[in-house]
Parts: structure tokens; sequence; C-alpha cells
């Protein structure tokens, strides 16, 4: 109840300062006019939110396939994740937004681009997160394994993945958040389409109600996408997360 | 670092062991030596002649913390063994339920282990290491975290267990009366360096039940054991206490 009451006092404030203040439209929209504006064009601002959703979809889908082998790889021995961190601290400290131009050249002005700044953006955290989840299971349940015989492949599908599930879904989730990110840096430097592109697009002609209302669908679009990553953790993973928390 | 001194225990088909000794003195080591889970550095562990060089499918351990699957429930964790082993047959379901009736727990096979009390997840997991049909048993301080009460019934249980399929039992502990009450015969070892000081016959009629404790021959070895552990006079007061 509280957390809306403060967006409803902070909406009237935007409101009523525009208003005082007379700020021109250029500078700083009222939110009265963004959402006229969104309504005016609401077939335009679907078809970009369509083309950034596919782009964060196919970013998050390649950091999934490229994190998992890489994670275990890391959590195969101290001497491989030796050797794969510095790289991924690496393609970590480049920092993306200069990197997605020199991309474009690389790469060509196609949506491959796009999705490999998302991906670059997205698929750490779900790497380390998982790394540390492969690593962390129970030595117990190993050795229950290997009492067993149990094979590498048997000891990674049947107990290292879902003991490390929960971390898993940590990863998850901060990467589907900073695939928007990613996606959005990426429509920036080349696209013509997609949330990122409006906002570049619009604000070169001082449509500032139109980059102010791509600006909102994009952090709904991280909003919703995150409980998605959620819901489907508590739905098909519920003994991942802990029986106190359904309780409350 | 040497964990165990010369040690030397020949076991019988069928028979039932316990080991007794204080922390440290490696019995859970020569319990993992049996199994094939470490190696030894020198000496030889042999079951039917054979030397262990790694583990066996005739073996079933069960360890001190139940290590269940937080992700399954109980049917499917005793089911793991089959599983890992690739011998699940469509009568496997039948056989781990009918190992559940066994320690009571029929009406449970749909439940998460989080959702079981201690002593029913070790329950769950001594079904988990009966399921393969194993000929040895070895059993890592089992009951060690459950509470007094639940272990005597826990103990009366595996002796009930062990009467209607017989099988060499290894059973490791921290308790005297625990380990007299259960064997056939009990192994004291010390600490530093782990070795085994003696083998006690307990000269006990079975059934076995906890009334037994106050016959003479049962604490006669108990008094030998914790003279072994204590001391000599130590022992005494332990027992004139009790």
């Amino acid at each position: 109840m509280l957390p809306l009451l403060a967006v409803l006092i902070l909406g009237v404030a935007w409101e009523g300062a525009v208003l005082v203040f007379e700020i021109p439209v250029y500078m700083f929209p009222a939110l009265s006019v963004i959402w006229s504006e969104f309504l005016t064009n609401v077939g335009l601002v679907a078809g970009h939110t369509v083309a950034t959703l596919g782009t964060v979809m196919g970013g998050f889908a390649l950091s999934i396939a490229i994190s998992v082998p890489l994670a275990v790889l890391i959590a195969s021995s101290p001497l491989m994740a030796n050797a794969i961190y510095p790289l991924l601290v690496l393609t970590q400290s480049v920092p993306k937004v200069a990197l997605a131009p020199i991309l474009v050249v690389v790469l060509g002005a196609g949506e491959v681009p796009r999705l490999v700044v998302t991906f670059l953006v997205a698929f750490f955290p779900l790497v380390t997160s998982l790394a540390t989840g492969l690593l962390t299971t129970p030595a117990d349940l190993i050795e229950l394994g290997r009492s067993y015989k149990a094979t590498w492949w048997q000891e990674l599908v049947r107990i290292r993945f879902p003991s490390s599930v929960p971390f898993m879904f940590n990863g998850l989730k901060l990467a589907i958040t900073f695939a928007v990110v990613g996606a959005t840096v990426g429509e920036f430097v080349a696209a013509d389409k997609g949330l990122g592109y409006q906002i570049m697009a619009a604000t070169a002609f001082f449509n500032t109600p139109a980059a102010f209302g791509a600006l909102v669908i994009l952090s709904l679009l991280g909003i919703v996408l995150f409980q998605a990553v959620v819901i489907i953790e508590k739905v098909f993973f519920s003994w991942s997360t802990p029986m106190e928390a359904d309780l409350q | 670092m040497q964990a165990l001194l010369e040690v030397s225990l020949a076991i019988e088909r069928n028979e039932f062991v316990s080991i007794v000794g204080p922390s440290g003195c490696g019995k859970s080591t020569l319990l993992r030596l049996i199994a094939g889970l470490i190696g030894v550095s020198s000496g030889r562990v042999a079951i039917d002649g054979a030397a262990v060089d790694g583990p066996r499918r005739d073996i079933g351990v069960v360890f001190q913390a139940p290590t269940l699957l937080p992700w399954a429930n109980v049917l499917d964790n005793v089911l793991f063994p089959l599983k890992i082993l690739h011998r699940l047959a469509p009568g496997s379901p039948d056989k781990a339920r009918e190992l559940l009736r066994l320690v009571g727990l029929s009406d449970f096979e749909r439940k998460m282990p989080s959702e079981l009390s201690g002593g029913m997840q070790q329950r769950t997991s001594i079904c988990r290491a009966l399921i393969t049909d194993p000929d040895i048993l070895l059993m890592d301080e089992p009951f060690g975290a459950l509470d007094a009460l639940t272990r005597e019934e826990m103990s009366l249980e595996l002796l009930r267990i062990w009467q209607e399929q017989p099988k060499t039992i290894f059973f490791v502990t921290h308790s005297v009366p625990e380990a007299v009450l259960l064997a056939d015969r009990v192994c004291v070892m010390t600490a530093r360096p782990g070795r085994i000081i003696e083998i006690i016959d307990v000269p006990l009629p079975r059934p076995r039940s906890y009334e037994q404790e106050s016959l003479q021959e049962f604490q006669n070895c108990a008094k030998r054991i914790r003279q072994h552990i204590f001391g000599d006079a130590a022992a005494s007061a332990r027992t004139g206490a009790a």
C-alpha cells in the first residue's frame, strides 16, 4: 500500500511541478503528455517493444546456452577456473557502450551485434552464480554418489545441477534484468526499431514525451521479465525456495 | 598424516560388528576404507577374497547425516541408487514401498525430506541403503544426530531389519550401550594413532532388547569397553554413577 502511495505522490508532484514552473515539453514533459503521446502512437510503440523483447530473449537464451557449459568447465577443475576467470573479468571490464559500435563494424549492422552486446552484459552473473552452485554442492551428496560409482556425467546431472538450482535462479534473475540493459545499448548504436532506437530517434527531434514513453516501457519490461523468472522458479522448482518463504 | 595404525579385523558373513571409540580414533576412516571411498596407504582391504579398490555394488552405506537429495521426495530418494546404477526396474517402486513399510514410513513416500523429522530422514536413508540388496551394510554413526528415545527405537528397528534380511553389518558408534546391544562383536578403538585395542564378544542371546542392559554379561562388556577408552579408574567411576 505504502509503495503505491509513494508512486502516486511522485506522480502528482511531477505533474504539478511541470505545470507550476511552466517547463517546456521538450525539456521535461508532464505525465499526462507522455500518456497521450503513448496513446496516439500505441501501434508503433508495440512494434518497438516486440523488437526489443526479441533481442532481450535472444540475448538471454544465448547467455544461458554459453554460461552453462562455461560454468561446468570452471567447476571441473581449479586449473580451468584459473584459466577462464581472468577472461570473464576482462569481458566485464570492457565498457559495453564503447564496444557496441566496434561490434557493429565487425559483425555488420544486423541483429547479431545487438544479441552479442546483450549476451556480454547479461551472462556474467549467470556463469559465476552457477559455477558457485556447482562448486558448493554439499560434499556428503557427492560422496553418496561416489559410493554408488556415479560417473562424472551422473554426478553433474543428478547431483550438482539440481543442487545448484537456487544459485542458477539467482543468476537468471540478474541476467534477465541486465539483458534489458544490453538490448537497449545495442539498439542505441545500430537499429532501425526497438525501444532503444525509439529513444534515440525521439530525442533527436526533441520528441521528449515519446522518449519518456519508451523509457517507462523498458522499465516495465525489466520488471515483468524478472517476475516471470521468479514465478518459473516458484512453480517448477518450489523445493529450491525454503518452506518458510511460503508460510509468510 | 597417519589416521590408522595397524588394524586387523576379519568379519564373518552376516555378522553384526560394532566399532566404538573416541572421536578421532579413525572409526569413520576404517568405514570409508571398507566402502572403497578412500584407498589404503599400506595393507589390504578385501571382501570375499577380492581387494577393495573402489566402491562396490554389494555395499550399502548409511552416513551420519541422512544426506537425502532435498529436491526429491522420499520414494525418489530411496530409488536414487538404482537410478545411478541403471538398475531401475518396473518393480523397483514397489520394492522401495516395501522397505518404507518396514521402517514405518508407508504414508510418507510423497513427502519431501524437509517435511520429515530427523528420525524419519535417517529411516529413509536406511531404506536407500537397502534398496540395492547389499550383502554388506556400513553404518557411520547413523543414529548420532537423533535424540535418545528415537535412537533406542531405531536401533531395535535395525535389529529387526537385520533379522528379516540377514547381512553383514559394520556399525560405527559413539555409544557404548548401543554398540553392545546391537553387535555380535564390538571392536574397541583408541585414538592417536587409531588402532583396534580389543575385539569383545557379546554373549547376549537374541533377539536383543534394552532390558538386557541390566544383565551381568552386558555390564561386563560395557565395563571392559569403557576401561579401554577411559582407563581403569575412570571406567569404574562411570559404571558406579550409572
